[in-house]
């Protein structure tokens, strides 16, 4: 019998695609040039990230010497968030940003308010959304950024941006979004979002790992992220990823065709995928918001056993899951996202996250609906709380 | 991260359940940190006849409790308090830093047991 193999981890990273390895290939090789030389090799280099930074700025409505590459998500936003700190100083030291945001802007706000910066974050409510009434409370004269997600990549609940943004335009605060689990999936337009910064990840839509852009409005006031060449316009030095550039453009471009449809039919599966959850686990919860939610993204609290023997006991049946964000495995505490929605820490120990795609077919959702109920059930009869699950005090 | 030793012990645990009318409970942890164990044992000539595990945590934790119950079970109960988290881990061919404090709970939940066996016996130590 063939070995199951059914991967439910997307918002984790994705398989490339084989036209994008296609595209990348004769970068490693034949055109290998800098793209920073004059002679032909560099030029050619040169064109094809400047065709790539063209895809990519039209996909998201945004001019072309707006778009930065970098060298992943996590880059883009440690760039955005430093970058403008840092620039715009003499207005003032103070950024807001959600507790559900993702390490990449979490860590990068600790490390300014270790540095006499104030750090001020956003309530979120039990579906982890931003009240934008809360973010023109939040906003003081020394206010220069405010920072949130477009959509979780933990629960996949997708933030009121349009409105956020009103907010912080009227107040003359810079905005930032990490689109890392949105760019690809879900429409995203800068101008309609309102957002003057925007970071993006190329493999989560199929692309290559290492290669990322930040979108700059023009006239943010940035400080350069890296010192080096004039890469970028001076704003990030250093050799392009010619190869990881051209494939991520690869992967805007089918993404570009795909998106809506692929949408459509993950949401289903999620859907399906969802109801098949509570119909056959008792005491099951599902995080995050019931419909502003990413269309791939399944987050389930299942009370009464742990996510990490939870995803343990799937991966010895073919299936890889997470339980919360693949970044954090590996601590002890539970989900940050979930604690801060107010889902208490005996609850949030319980949690699952399924994300869909491109490989994902209702078969796999069905195996999934056999495997996962058992078990739990096996989990819990080993757990000794069973029946007086949340009754015991700690 | 894990062992092929904790894997094993994590897909088939020894002695899941709990000893009918036990001699000694240990209960240790809580929920709101993860992990939960109650420890079960039967007691004859000073000796652990039984023992079962009821735990809820992580894959470590459930491999750690499955390992004590194995290296307890027929040993004099001076000899089983002695054994240490170190003890667990080695048993499992070694424990990611993060999960060592599951191979504490695992050793804090049998001595627990057979301090509750010997408060209720009346054979405190000496």
């Amino acid at each position: 019998m063939e070995e199951k193999f059914i991967y439910l981890d997307y918002a984790a990273t994705t398989p490339m695609r084989p036209e994008v390895v296609e595209v990348m290939t004769p970068y490693f090789t034949k055109e290998f040039g800098n793209p920073s030389s004059l002679y032909t090799l560099g030029r050619n280099a040169r064109g094809a990230i400047e065709d790539a930074r063209d895809r990519v700025a039209a996909f998201i409505g945004a001019d072309s010497r707006e778009i930065v590459f970098t060298s992943g998500g996590t880059e883009a936003d440690n760039f955005a968030i430093k970058g403008v700190a840092y620039a715009n100083e003499k207005k003032g030291k103070h950024i807001i940003a959600t507790p559900i945001e993702h390490h990449a802007v979490l860590e990068p706000c600790h490390f300014l308010n270790k540095r006499g910066f104030e750090l001020t974050y956003l309530p979120v409510d039990e579906h982890g959304i931003v009240d934008p009434a809360d973010v023109e409370k939040a906003i003081t004269d020394t206010t220069v950024l405010v920072s949130v997600m477009h959509a979780n990549n933990e629960v996949g609940t997708i933030e009121p941006l349009e409105e956020i943004s009103k907010v912080t335009r009227a107040k003359g605060v810079y905005l930032h979004t990490d689109a890392v689990q949105t760019f690809g999936h879900i429409p995203v337009n800068v101008n309609d979002l309102g957002v003057d910064l925007l970071s993006v990840s190329a493999h989560k839509l199929y692309g290559p790992k290492g290669v990322g852009v930040l979108y700059i409005r023009r006239g943010t006031r940035m400080v350069s992220f890296m010192q080096g060449g004039s890469q970028e316009n001076n704003r990030r030095a250093g050799t392009h990823n010619v190869a990881g550039i051209v494939g991520f453009a690869k992967a805007v471009e089918i993404a570009e065709r795909e998106m809506a449809a692929e949408a459509t039919r993950l949401a289903e599966l999620r859907d399906h995928l969802i109801r098949g959850i509570f119909e056959k686990i008792p005491n099951s919860r599902l995080n995050g918001h019931p419909s502003k939610r990413l269309p791939n993204n399944v987050s389930m609290c299942l009370v009464g056993a742990e996510g990490e023997a939870i995803l343990l006991s799937l991966d010895m049946e073919g299936i890889s899951a997470s339980s919360g964000s693949a970044c954090t495995s590996g601590t002890l505490d539970p989900s940050h996202v979930l604690l801060a929605m107010g889902i208490p820490a005996e609850i949030a120990h319980s949690s699952l996250r399924l994300t869909l795609g491109k490989e994902t077919t209702k078969e796999d959702i069905d195996y999934v609906l056999d495997i996962l109920p058992p078990t739990i059930e096996r989990l819990r009869a080993m757990s000794p709380l069973d029946a007086s699950w949340g009754k015991s005090k700690c | 991260m894990y062992s092929e030793k904790v894997m094993e012990h994590f897909r088939n645990p020894r002695n899941v359940g709990e000893v009918e009318n036990p001699d000694g409970v240990g209960e240790v942890g809580n929920p709101t940190c993860g992990d939960l164990m109650r420890i079960t044992i039967k007691v004859k000539d000073d000796k652990i006849e039984d023992i079962k595990f009821k735990t809820l945590g992580c894959g470590a934790a459930i491999a750690t409790s499955s390992m004590i119950t194995e290296l307890a079970i027929g040993k004099p109960l001076a000899e089983a308090e002695k054994i240490s988290r170190q003890d667990i881990a080695d048993s499992l061919d070694g424990l990611p830093p993060q999960k060592m404090h599951c191979s504490v709970l695992a050793a804090d939940g049998l001595r627990e047991a057979i301090k509750d066996y010997r408060s209720k016996s009346g054979t405190e130590e000496k």
